[in-house]
């Protein structure tokens, strides 16, 4: 068996389930992740959320995919075909191939690679171009506003989300995902690091275009934003590659500044569960965050955001990747990775 | 306070966690929500809904052609044919409601001399076609027969208003 998979076919089956094994759970989480924030939502507006298809309105999400699968996809009079097709594409693939460093547990990676945040910030920044093109394609005004919108923002908050990453880093010496986690056996991040890390989770939710950033879709103003055109499973493309980076963000969150998949109790009957779990459930209260600020705060106007991105993220996270930088160095803490 | 305090107020997103903990508390609480087709809030007495048309004890249609009714209807949705019957007392020989122009306002059921025309507590007539909701005398009649223990008991609650 072993032989058989070093083999060149051994190790491309692998791979393939390696793949599935990060890509079907991922779906499944995407499809209760809507029911869950219908839920969440209707609790916090005294409404009950989904409870009649199946116990606790459990088969919700099938309902609703059965249905985007037999609705006819629309083109738009004047978009460009294969753009259009290739978007929504573009959106859910990258939302997906991101996930392909998240360590679940120690060591448990598709690809532990030692670029990992490197390459999960080129992967979400990448996401900009599924907005972007759809927009351009769908040759309607409402869908290149938003997509105009939503690039702008994503440049944004890409900056200080930026900065972010590069003190965790320094704090850890290494861009390993897996190592960043073990740097966090001691304290996580979140806590010497506690501005940064409200400042990367706040980036986080514009970088998905999530409430209070949907000024990309800005049901009250331009319609749905970029994806005003699109209907049935180009749609539903789009929707599972919106919650499946809200899944990656709080995936990153976790991994950063909530010690990944590392017991929040370090002592024994805590530490016997595996890290799976607790990583499942850092994401699941991230993820609650997610939704429970959606349910809170209205949207931002759009100067605001802009000005919030670089004229407070920018400055605090610039000036707190200096001061970290300094105390490390000064205390001689730097790590030598 | 002063503009760099509220600054400072600002930056911990205190108005911000505010918020945050209203909506959960409301999370907590609990939910409004009534569980439609299979709880159903009371109706008051007076709920204007489907129209029915009632009968005598002895089995005998209340209505007499007044024709009040058409007369008042402001969607003009009722229309009334008359003619003596055989026993010579005067009755509709058609009496159609046309639901889809029928505002609910009530004022059929006030005009009536002899409590023949209300509007009964059902609100869940919904057809597939239109067609269905174009009621003959029939219909509204077989409606009265279904509804009347019911019809009573409001029109009995209501009296004292009327």
């Amino acid at each position: 068996m072993s032989v058989f998979l070093q083999t060149n076919l051994g190790i491309a089956i692998l791979t393939l389930l390696e793949s599935l094994a990060i890509i079907v759970p991922l779906l499944l989480g995407v499809a209760y992740l809507t029911w869950f924030e219908r839920k969440v939502m209707g609790a916090i507006q005294l409404r009950k959320g989904p409870n009649v298809v199946g116990p606790f309105g459990l088969w919700q999400p099938f309902a609703d995919a059965i249905k985007m699968m037999f609705k006819e996809t629309i083109f738009p009079t004047g978009a460009d075909k294969v753009l259009f097709t290739i978007a929504p594409m573009i959106t859910f693939g990258l939302a997906v191939v991101a996930w392909a460093v998240i360590p679940v547990n120690d060591h448990w990676a598709v690809a532990n690679i030692n670029v990992g945040i490197l390459y999960l910030f080129a992967i979400s920044s990448l996401g900009v171009y599924g907005i972007i093109i759809a927009g351009w394609a769908s040759n309607s005004k409402y869908a290149f506003l938003g997509a105009l919108r939503s690039a702008a923002q994503m440049v944004s908050y890409e900056v200080s989300m930026g900065f972010v990453i590069v003190t965790v880093l320094i704090c850890v010496g290494s861009l390993n995902l897996n190592d960043i986690v073990l740097a966090q056996r001691h304290i996580w991040f979140a806590i010497p690091l506690l501005p940064l890390f409200v400042i990367f989770f706040i980036s986080g939710l514009a970088e998905t275009n999530r409430a209070p950033f949907d000024l990309a879709e800005g049901e009250t103003e331009i319609v749905a934003g970029f994806f005003v055109e699109y209907s049935a499973m180009t749609f539903a493309l789009f929707f599972l590659g919106e919650y499946a980076n809200m899944i990656l963000i709080s995936a990153m969150t976790t991994t950063l500044f909530l010690g990944g998949w590392l017991s929040p109790i370090p002592f024994a009957p805590f530490t016997l569960i595996p890290g799976v779990f607790w990583f499942l459930l850092k994401i699941l209260v991230c993820l609650f965050v997610f939704v429970w600020v959606r349910a809170t705060l209205p949207r931002f106007r759009y100067d605001q955001i802009m000005s919030l991105g670089w004229k407070v993220f920018l400055p605090i996270s610039l000036v707190w990747l200096v001061l970290t930088a300094g105390f490390l160095e000064i205390f001689g803490m730097l790590p030598h990775a | 306070m002063t503009r760099l305090g509220r600054m400072a107020w600002g930056l911990v997103l205190w108005e911000i966690l505010c918020g945050l903990a209203l909506t959960l508390r409301y999370f907590f609480k609990p939910k409004a929500t009534i569980n439609y087709p299979y709880e159903k809030n009371p109706t008051s007495p007076r709920f204007k809904g489907e129209h029915a048309l009632r009968r005598y004890p002895n089995g005998e249609e209340r209505c007499i052609a007044c024709k009040l009714c058409e007369a008042v209807c402001p969607a003009q949705a009722i229309t009334i044919e008359a003619a003596p019957r055989d026993d010579g007392s005067r009755r509709t020989t058609r009496y159609d409601i046309d639901m889809t122009k029928c505002i609910y306002c009530g004022l059929c059921e006030e005009a009536c001399p002899v409590d023949a025309i209300v509007e009964g507590p059902n609100f869940e007539f919904a057809t597939e076609t239109r067609e269905e909701l174009l009621y003959n005398k029939a219909k509204l009649l077989d409606n009265g027969d279904r509804w009347e223990p019911e019809l009573a008991k409001r029109l009995e609650l209501d009296a004292p208003y009327r």
